[in-house]
């Protein structure tokens, strides 16, 4: 692909980008959803979070991780364990990712 | 900025609001996670071989990492721009599930103004919107508050993406950094599981996305979207007393 082609491809995807995100914000008409999807739209934000979520912890190339040695696994367990003590999303991430390093980096998971 | 044409005393500017500064808070506390993810996201647009102008226009005008992740190769393999544009249409395919929930709240203002709200709002702030303004009405404070969280998201998605893409040679991807943006997500994730229907729909999820997983264009995120609300709606209309919450709780 050449360098213009390239730029072309890019403004598309920005405009992609535009489109499905105000995908249905655009329409001028009174558009009223259904009650029952209105409803089961709350479950949305969840389940797309833990579709990003569970296959990043549990995968690895596709394939479910055959080892216990993957630093993946203690990080979550203890990220887990401080959201559920103190309930900060900071502190989840930091405490994770310093058990992920110290085992990738200390021990060579 | 947009003109004030029926103003009659000037309205004060948006980040003035308390709701705005409120807006800005809740998002920093995944902003660590959020600019990790950006980070890895920069050095990877580099190391896959985009030229470093191209992977700047790309970071400021998209605006979307999954997609981004999802087209590079393709875009330096060659592929027809059809297909770039294909794959990054069904990657944002929950954009548009998202956007179908904004509406109730967002439906009665002009135009151009829903289209620049539709254009900078991420997957976070949808998450972090809902939790702060459940019932999907209208209601005061949502419009800063909405904008003091696409502010904070922005800053902390296209700043370090920028320093990825800039020093990409200088950052050790082999770390495993970006698995900081899968504990934001994580924790995100635990803050809204509020009942048992949530945790059901949680884990019903989970298994999806894992299971569906093999799917091409990440469809299994749609997969598991769809699998989640099924069964949420199935446990609010077979639990007594759940059927219509919106009348019960005021």
């Amino acid at each position: 692909m050449s360098a213009g082609e390239a730029v072309i491809a890019i403004v598309g995807l920005a405009l992609i980008t535009l489109l499905t995100r105000a995908f249905f914000l655009l329409p001028e008409r009174d558009m009223p959803l259904p009650a029952w999807l209105q409803q089961g739209l709350r479950y949305a934000p969840l389940a797309a979070l833990m579709a990003v979520v569970a296959p990043e912890v549990v995968l690895s190339q596709g394939q479910l991780i055959g080892t216990w040695q993957d630093a993946r696994l203690p990080a979550v367990v203890v990220a887990s364990a401080y959201y559920f003590w103190r309930r900060g999303i900071l502190g989840t991430i930091v405490s994770g990712t310093a058990v992920l390093l110290g085992l990738k980096l200390g021990l060579g998971w | 900025m947009p003109r004030m044409t029926d103003a009659v005393e000037a309205p004060a500017p948006l980040w003035r609001d308390p709701e705005f500064a409120r807006g800005a808070r809740e998002m920093s506390g995944v902003s660590l996670g959020i600019a990790a993810w950006g980070l890895v996201t920069g050095v990877a647009m580099v190391k896959s071989g985009l030229a470093l102008p191209l992977a700047v226009l790309m970071s400021l005008i998209v605006f979307a990492g999954s997609a981004q992740l999802a087209v590079l190769p393709l875009i330096t393999s060659g592929a027809p721009i059809w297909v770039v544009w294909a794959t990054a249409i069904c990657v944002n395919l929950r954009f548009v599930i998202f956007s179908a929930g904004w509406r109730p709240y967002f439906a009665h203002l002009p135009f151009w103004q829903r289209l620049r709200m539709g254009y900078f709002v991420a997957d976070l702030n949808y998450v972090i919107f809902l939790r702060r303004f459940p019932e999907p009405h209208p209601a005061p404070g949502q419009l800063p508050y909405f904008w003091g969280g696409v502010v904070t998201n922005w800053s902390a998605w296209q700043l370090p993406s920028l320093a990825g893409i800039l020093l990409a040679d200088r950052i050790p991807t082999a770390w495993g950094l970006g698995f900081a943006g899968t504990l934001a997500l994580l924790g995100l994730m635990y803050s809204l599981v509020s009942d048992r229907a949530t945790l059901v729909a949680a884990a019903v999820a989970a298994c999806a996305a894992v299971a569906a997983y093999a799917l091409p264009l990440k469809l299994n995120i749609v997969v598991a979207i769809a699998a989640a609300v099924a069964i949420g709606l199935l446990i609010d209309h077979t639990t007594p007393g759940r059927a219509e919450p919106e009348d019960d709780l005021t």
